[in-house]
């Protein structure tokens, strides 16, 4: 047939017809159509067709068929029921239902994110194929009393490692720069590694176009794809020149995907071969032989079977064996990395573990924040089915089993538990891109992960079970008869769970209330310390390129005549940080056999009055002696090392080839590393050559912003190639806090969750016990009791729990934090003041909690309460 | 079963019915009502009546044999059953009693 009706009328048809008038309405509809095509034509007939359709799309027509059976009960049927009634009961109760619901939703929530957490953290480095055969070499070295532990290595280790040790199947030394890297009209400041070509298969690099470079290419670079994005665009970076550091040019060998987030190598932009570093680099044309010049990192492929600690004693004394052994007493060995990020502590030649603390920290606050919620959930159902006792009668009188109720009263808890789940799932996906900006992770949600389904549902379905067994178990139990004629057996001793659950939920809140406190003032402690420099203003602007080294008289005198800065001048690395030390440093009445490490800084003549230091005693470095380049000044932790009365005009042996420095001055300690620890002995000394920074104090009349303006185009002017790349003292030493100031952020976001779950929790126990105690309070209204009396006598039995609870969490927030406080030299004190503030929020909370409940039922009218029977 | 009223709709449809005894499908009454009256009937509309008259028992229905006509469709069949063969007599009855009371002088 040809010719046929309209196809969308046809479709329409079947999508709304009842399904048994279809076979004969479209035969109708057929039958007159093709009739109508003889009378009065195709167009006039589909028209017709459609026009009908119409017609019998009624709702005569399109109710289903009445199968007019009667349904059969079956086990869904009463499940629906149970439902029906869960529902039902939900809806009465929206105060209890929102507490529990939320309440667990939240606890699932916070531990939903640590477990992501978690997660992240142990997958950390687990993206490399041979991750467990690869490792880093570290060596630890005695300088003073302890043992102490680096990563930097000498060149030739490699070498004697590769040809000697068959251990190793692959041995590649690295180092990591920051590098100006230009093409065209884009110049970036960016970090990236120098590595021979073994690294490459050892991270088993995932190179997506061109070619990894071999052992023989030297001038090649490979980027990550997210750098040849920035440089390239849309082009092919494949062969395209790129200039580094103003100086060599090298040629795009290949591009590789971004090495994992949450791996060692994040802000590894770009590889080029060690060969090129080795050729060019000053440093490294002196250390290609050099034994004692530990500045490069070697990584290392064990042999499959090979054991890391086995292998680690092999190599120990390598250092040892060769000629002339340094009086530091190198031991080689390898940090495997699996535990480059959890386990990166050593002390004394120990692994004291590092990271994994926090892993177990918050493991155990997760799992602690989701019993609070389980607590309050199984609490909260229980204090609420002794309401229902009476539906449990009835149900038994017109003929429920025993095993019917516990069905109920389960299915009851698992919608919950799952309700909540569900409501949890849409907690952490709002709540992820916080959590992820205080953790400083990047982290999703596993959706495609069936372990994560798998262990919430499962914990889900185990809550629901806990939570209801109680009904379920223990009023499934009731007689129908006693329970219908009024005897309520509410015996004191089913309460006692009940409180021991709510004095748990106040430990721990105490507990993480004081740890928040602790962790907040020991941040604050440190922040506090005199650093013994002036940090407001002051900026610092790397040396990358040789042409903003060596003009230091016209770059300070252009930079002066500006107005933008106040002082210049040029030291060693940054004021926050302090690089390189030595041994090779004597001085009158020194112990002989003791090595101790001076840490070394070279600057010019304005360092001090531009970083503004405070000189103890003496003067400071003066362009008016000539003498001064054989001139030191210490800080103070340097004079006690060397035990000098009256340091100024002693002499120090150092150098090499060794020189006498006189002593002209003593500054205070001066906090370049970490502000938990006490500052090492240092010296300053005059160095023109020795320097990479550039100091700036800015001109306190000018704002910020125009004074670097006005500096960038100074600086532009001798280095028109570079990016103007600056950094403020402030910023960089915020970051020295970084970690601490994340954990008490973290710790101080769960308190606030404890609490909060715990106060949800006794505010739902409150109303409860308040409603309960209707009658009794209307009885002593009348008999004369004040709101007062009514509200004491509420809140008694809470007070008391809070004390308890109080007199639990002291001794162990005291002990897990003198222990963590126990990690900092220079830390705050753990006062009572701090037990006492915590005791008292905890009481404050709580009585606010309970007294809305209390009041409420106190001010009631006892007319009200008491009519009713 | 419910009230025995029937439309003026209906009742044509009824009628066409039992005019088409044996093969009355709801094509054939659209075809029938067509012819006789002369007007164009939809066919839901007739669907809907012989649904009704079903539900108040007038007539009677059931699947019939499939013809190659309706593309292999099977059609169903009504028959009018005898209580709606009594409401039509009754209606019949009803307008002839109503016919004679008309007076003779009304025409004039």
């Amino acid at each position: 047939m040809l010719r046929h009706p309209p196809r969308f009328a046809t479709r329409l048809l079947h999508w709304f017809l009842a399904p048994h008038r279809v076979e004969e309405l479209e035969g109708d509809l057929d039958e007159l159509f093709q009739q109508r095509i003889r009378q009065v034509g195709l167009r006039k007939a589909r028209w017709r067709y459609v026009r009908d359709v119409v017609s019998v799309l009624r709702p005569s027509l399109i109710k289903r068929e009445d199968t007019k059976t009667y349904p059969k009960p079956a086990m869904t049927t009463m499940l629906r029921n149970y439902l029906k009634v869960a529902f039902r009961n939900l809806a009465k109760n929206r105060v209890y239902s929102f507490i529990n619901i939320f309440g667990l939703a939240s606890g699932m929530t916070v531990a939903m994110l640590i477990g992501l957490w978690l997660y992240d953290e142990l997958s950390f480095d687990r993206q490399f194929k041979q991750y467990n055969r690869l490792a880093k070499l570290w060596q630890f070295v005695k300088f003073d009393v302890e043992k102490a532990s680096y990563d930097v290595m000498p060149i030739p280790l490699a070498q004697e490692l590769r040809s000697k040790y068959p251990d190793f199947e692959s041995v590649g030394l690295s180092v990591t720069r920051s590098v100006i890297l230009a093409t065209g009209e884009r110049k970036l400041l960016k970090t990236g590694n120098y590595v021979e070509p073994d690294f490459i298969s050892m991270v088993s690099l995932n190179v997506v176009a061109g070619a990894p470079f071999g052992a023989n290419d030297m001038n090649a670079i490979l980027l990550s794809a997210s750098l040849a994005n920035v440089l390239f665009g849309a082009e092919n970076p494949v062969n395209k020149l790129i200039k580094l550091d103003n100086k060599q040019t090298v040629k795009v060998a290949g591009v590789y995907k971004d090495f994992p987030a949450n791996s060692t190598f994040n802000d590894v932009t770009f590889l080029i071969p060690w060969q090129f570093f080795a050729a060019n680099d000053a440093g490294a044309k002196l250390d290609q032989n050099e034994w004692d010049s530990n500045s490069y990192q070697i990584y290392a492929q064990l042999k499959p079977g090979a054991d890391f600690d086995q292998v680690s004693a092999k190599i120990k004394d390598i250092r040892m064996k060769h000629d002339n052994p340094p009086g530091y007493k190198p031991e080689f060995f390898l940090h495997p990395m699996t535990k480059w990020h959890l386990f990166a502590d050593f002390k004394d030649g120990v692994n004291t573990g590092g990271l994994i603390t926090f892993v177990w920290l918050f493991g155990s606050i997760g799992v602690i924040v989701l019993l609070l919620a389980c607590i309050n959930f199984m609490n909260l159902s229980t204090a609420r089915s002794e309401k229902r006792a009476k539906e449990v009668g009835i149900r038994k009188a017109i003929g429920s089993l025993r095993s019917q109720l516990i069905a109920q009263f389960f299915s009851e808890s698992l919608l919950m538990a799952l309700l909540a789940f569900i409501l949890a799932m849409v907690f952490v996906q709002l709540t992820l891109p916080f959590f992820n900006q205080v953790a400083e992770k990047k982290m999703i949600v596993l959706w495609s992960n069936p372990w994560f389904w798998i262990a919430g549902i499962g914990f889900s379905l185990l809550t629901g079970l806990i939570a209801g067994s109680y009904p379920a178990l223990y009023l499934s139990s009731f007689q129908p008869i006693k329970v219908l004629k009024g005897i309520r057996r509410t015996s004191r001793s089913a309460t006692i769970p009940r409180r021991v659950l709510v004095g748990f939920q106040f430990t721990v809140s105490v507990t993480l209330i004081i740890g928040t406190i602790i962790v907040f003032r020991q941040v604050e402690h440190a922040k506090d310390r005199p650093v013994g420099y002036s940090r407001s203003g002051l900026v610092e602007i790397g040396i990358m390129t040789p042409e903003l080294a060596g003009h230091y008289d016209a770059l300070r005198n252009d930079l002066l005549r500006t107005g933008a800065v106040s002082g210049m001048s040029e030291s060693s690395n940054s004021v926050t940080v302090q690089y390189g030390g030595t041994t090779d440093i004597s001085w009158k009445g020194k112990k002989s056999g003791s090595k101790p490490l001076v840490m070394t800084n070279y600057v010019s003549h304005d360092y001090g009055k531009t970083v503004g230091w405070q000189l103890k005693e003496g003067r400071d470095f003066s362009r008016t002696y000539s003498t001064d380049t054989a001139s030191v000044i210490l800080n103070e932790a340097a004079v006690r090392l060397m035990g000098f009365k009256n340091p100024i005009g002693e002499m120090v042996r150092r150098g090499s080839p060794s020189r006498e420095y006189q002593v002209i001055g003593v500054i205070k300690d001066m906090v370049k590393e970490d502000p938990f620890k006490p500052v090492n002995p240092a010296f300053f000394a005059i160095n023109y050559g020795n320097v990479n920074t550039i100091n700036l104090r800015l001109a306190p009349q000018l704002s910020a912003h125009e004074a670097l303006e006005k500096i960038e185009q100074v600086v532009k002017s001798y280095s028109p190639d570079s990016p103007f790349d600056y950094k403020f003292v402030d910023d960089q030493y915020a970051q020295k806090f970084g970690v601490e100031e994340r954990i008490g952020r973290l710790a101080g976001g769960f308190a606030i969750l404890a609490i909060l779950i715990s106060c949800l929790g006794l505010f739902g126990l409150a109303s409860f016990m308040a409603e309960q105690r209707t009658k009794e309070i209307g009885i002593r209204k009348v008999l004369g009791a004040s709101v007062f009396n009514v509200w004491q006598l509420l809140s008694k039995e809470f007070v008391m729990l809070i004390v308890i609870a109080f007199c639990l969490a002291t001794p162990i927030a005291y002990y897990v934090l003198s222990d963590w406080l126990q990690n900092y030299p220079y830390r705050t004190e753990l006062s009572w003041w701090i037990f006492a503030a915590a005791g008292a929020g905890a009481l404050f909370v709580t009585l606010l909690t309970i007294s809305y409940q209390s009041i409420k039922a106190a001010l009631m009218n006892p007319v009200k309460s008491l009519r009713s029977e | 079963m419910k009230g025995t009223y029937l439309g003026e709709f209906e009742e044509v449809v009824l009628l066409a019915v039992a005019i088409r005894t044996g093969d009355a499908y709801g094509a054939a009454v659209v075809n029938e009502i067509e012819q006789q009256m002369g007007r164009s009937v939809n066919l839901g509309a007739v669907h809907s009546a012989l649904n009704r008259l079903q539900e108040k028992g007038l007539v009677n229905s059931e699947m019939g044999g499939m013809t190659a006509e309706r593309g292999g469709r099977r059609k169903r069949l009504y028959t009018v059953t005898a209580y709606g063969r009594r409401a039509l007599e009754e209606i019949r009855q009803l307008r002839n009693q109503m016919w004679g009371a008309i007076p003779n002088t009304a025409w004039t």
